[in-house]
């Protein structure tokens, strides 16, 4: 029964980041396509968690703490690079 | 042009580091009995020092942190280096490793192998060259 329903979760899962995809593809600007780059690394996330309790290991919850943080600084560095056109500035007030 | 405020940025950037740090320095240690290593712990601890370039500009970071980071890689490969020449001292192969059960007052009885000293090699090593790579690109106008 649990595993039935942990793979509903997975097939699930990987429908919502199908719909990520097409947002990702048909975005008809930047910011669309980032927010959904974003929520495609949640998804990841989530679908770590899910496998690791099926295979029944505890081999990856630093692969989830690792994918959090690394959506977290690229969606950081995307928003910088829109907002400013630059990621490391050189002055701190411009 | 408005004026643009970071403040969310910063606040949360002086919070998550110091988490990226720790977690950084957990998975040098833990390397040898579970996943992690110098690698990751050298590219987690560059993630955050990038989040901190990001955040707080250039002259900022390089103000709080007053390393070249360029220096980091011979440190490291000469540490790395010292652990395996270390072992001719000792009438043993190149890159022979050891390790010890030691006794501290708090955490009881611990392991300690030498391959530690190699994996700390290994982490400067890493983030002295993803952060050379990352600074390079950055400056190159």
């Amino acid at each position: 029964m649990i595993e039935l329903m942990l793979s509903a979760a997975l097939v699930m899962f990987g429908l919502a980041g199908a719909i990520a995809l097409i947002r990702i593809i048909i975005g008809p600007s930047l910011p669309d396509r980032i927010i959904a780059l974003d929520m495609i690394g949640v998804i990841l996330v989530s679908v770590v968690a899910v496998i690791s309790v099926i295979l029944n290991t505890r081999a990856f919850l630093e692969v989830i703490l690792i994918l959090a943080i690394l959506a977290f600084i690229s969606t950081i560095a995307f928003s910088r690079y829109i907002e400013r056109g630059a990621i490391i500035e050189r002055k701190r007030d411009r | 042009m408005y004026k643009t405020n970071d403040l969310i940025l910063r606040t949360t950037t002086s919070l998550i580091a110091f988490m990226m740090l720790g977690f950084a320095i957990y998975l040098l240690i833990a390397g040898h009995n579970a996943p992690g290593g110098g690698f990751v712990g050298g590219l987690l601890t560059a993630g955050a020092v990038l989040l901190m370039y990001m955040a707080y500009g250039t002259e900022a970071v390089e103000k709080m942190i007053p390393i070249n980071f360029t220096t980091l890689v011979p440190i490291g490969l000469a540490v790395a280096v010292g652990t395996g020449v270390g072992s001719f001292i000792f009438n043993q192969p190149f890159l022979s490793h050891t390790f010890g059960y030691f006794t501290f007052p708090i955490f009881g009885e611990i392991e300690l192998a030498t391959a530690m000293l190699f994996d700390v090699g290994v982490y400067l090593t890493v983030v002295g060259v993803v952060m050379t790579i990352i600074l390079t690109i950055a400056n190159d106008r």
